[in-house]
């Protein structure tokens, strides 16, 4: 199957610069990208084994000799892409504050405690049908030197591959209804109303488990489409 | 379907979950070293340093390659031409440095074709993430002594007087190549819309 990444797609990322962000205005181009054609360069990406991934890095509650403090929570979703067939066997990343909202990097002077039993980082690989699974503690928000009294709504990172280089995503994943949402530059660098929204994972009863964790769903899409429609196909 | 999921900044603190390099409690999925024991082609250097729009350097910046072998051939079943296979995997990844700067140590890749079957220069794609790029942009490394970049259709695109911006220079006496990056000013990389 030979897929194709229409950069129309890309429509739905925020533009470069976005000023209510304030690190954007010295960082992003003042001039035109290039277009070009896809190239075999483009439509190749890497491919990693299985050593990548160990056995708990998908559950960020069991790096350490203790529990994290903080909820319990299963992040869990498919990996798909634009024509919504599952990506297999892709991998990822994913990084983020604790209960707390502190981060373990050295960077980060948030007066509030560290978690001796949490780094923050899991990786995952996505299984044949693009079905990825972490287990996790829900993140606290945390404020940030962007405007007075700023804060970034809760929020989990996802670095994903897909089927090429130029289907690579990162992401951030957020959870519903969070009243930082409307105050949120970054969040809100996202031009589109529909396309902001999926990055909002949804509660998913059905696969809280009882007495241990609630759980949330966060379908990704990346880009990639099929070359030739089904439609079209004899 | 209803779009594809956009894209966020990696903000001030994916070092430790990306490129933890060994300061953190976490391992390094991948590195800058691309060379691996069975690895045939020249071992080269690729470095320089990373300059957001006032010239100051960008040390909490992310870059990560994705090249061809030295026979041109990329590490993926979709590059499905009848070359031999290597151990060569073809991506890596580096965190720059306190002050902006980045090296990967890796082999100078072939020439791979264009869609019409031209034979482009060889190159790197290098993808460029950062705090305050609320995506990651796409850009490529070319070498000043490849005789094929005067014909190299991705570099025919660019103005002429942009296209420095892409190509690395050999350092004397060694086989390091440098090339500075500029997120924005006058000498602003090139960065391709694909």
């Amino acid at each position: 199957m030979t897929l194709i990444y229409p950069v129309d797609s890309n429509k739905a990322h925020p533009l470069p610069l976005s000023p209510a962000y304030k690190s954007s205005v010295k960082r992003a181009p003042s001039r035109p990208l290039i277009p070009m054609r896809h190239t075999l360069s483009e439509l190749t990406g890497p491919v990693y084994g299985h050593e990548t991934v160990r056995e708990h890095d998908s559950d960020l509650t069991r790096q350490h000799p203790g529990e994290p403090l903080g909820e319990r929570i299963i992040v869990h979703g498919h990996v798909l892409d634009e024509d919504g067939r599952g990506v297999p066997n892709t991998l990822l990343e994913i990084w983020q504050a604790n209960a707390c909202g502190r981060y373990i990097h050295v960077r980060d002077q948030h007066p509030a405690p560290l978690d001796p039993n949490f780094t923050g980082a899991g990786r995952a690989q996505s299984d044949g049908s693009g079905y990825y699974k972490f287990v996790t503690i829900k993140p606290g928000a945390y404020p940030w030197g962007n405007h007075r009294n700023a804060w970034r709504p809760a929020h989990i990172h996802f670095s994903v591959f897909g089927h090429s280089f130029v289907s690579r995503l990162v992401t951030q994943m957020y959870f519903p209804g969070d009243p930082l949402f409307e105050f949120d530059p970054i969040f809100n660098s996202v031009p589109d109303q529909t396309a902001r929204m999926r990055m909002v994972s949804s509660f998913d009863l059905e696969n809280t488990q009882p007495e241990w964790a609630l759980c949330y769903r966060f379908n990704i899409v990346l880009r990639g489409k099929n070359a030739t429609p089904m439609e079209n196909k004899k | 379907m209803t779009g594809i999921t956009p894209s966020q900044t990696v903000g001030p603190f994916f070092k430790y979950g990306l490129t933890p390099n060994r300061q953190y409690a976490w391992n390094d999925a991948f590195t800058s070293n691309l060379v691996m024991p069975d690895t045939t082609g020249e071992r080269i250097r690729v470095e320089g340093t990373v300059f957001d729009g006032d010239g100051a350097p960008v040390p909490d910046c992310m870059l990560e390659i994705w090249q061809a072998d030295a026979q041109g051939r990329f590490a993926d079943p979709q590059d499905n031409r009848a070359l031999p296979n290597t151990k060569f995997r073809g991506f890596g990844r580096c965190g720059t440095d306190g002050d902006g700067r980045y090296a990967f140590d890796t082999i100078k890749p072939g020439g791979v074709p264009d869609p019409n079957g031209k034979l482009q220069a060889p190159h790197l794609l290098l993808a460029v993430f950062a705090r305050g790029m609320l995506r990651h942009l796409y850009t490529r490394i070319y070498f000043d002594d490849e005789k094929g970049n005067a014909g190299d259709p991705v570099l025919a695109l660019v103005p002429s007087d942009r296209r420095a911006t892409l190509i690395a220079h050999r350092q004397a006496g060694n086989a390091v190549y440098k090339l500075d990056l500029r997120l924005q000013g006058g000498a602003e990389t090139v960065f391709f819309d694909v």
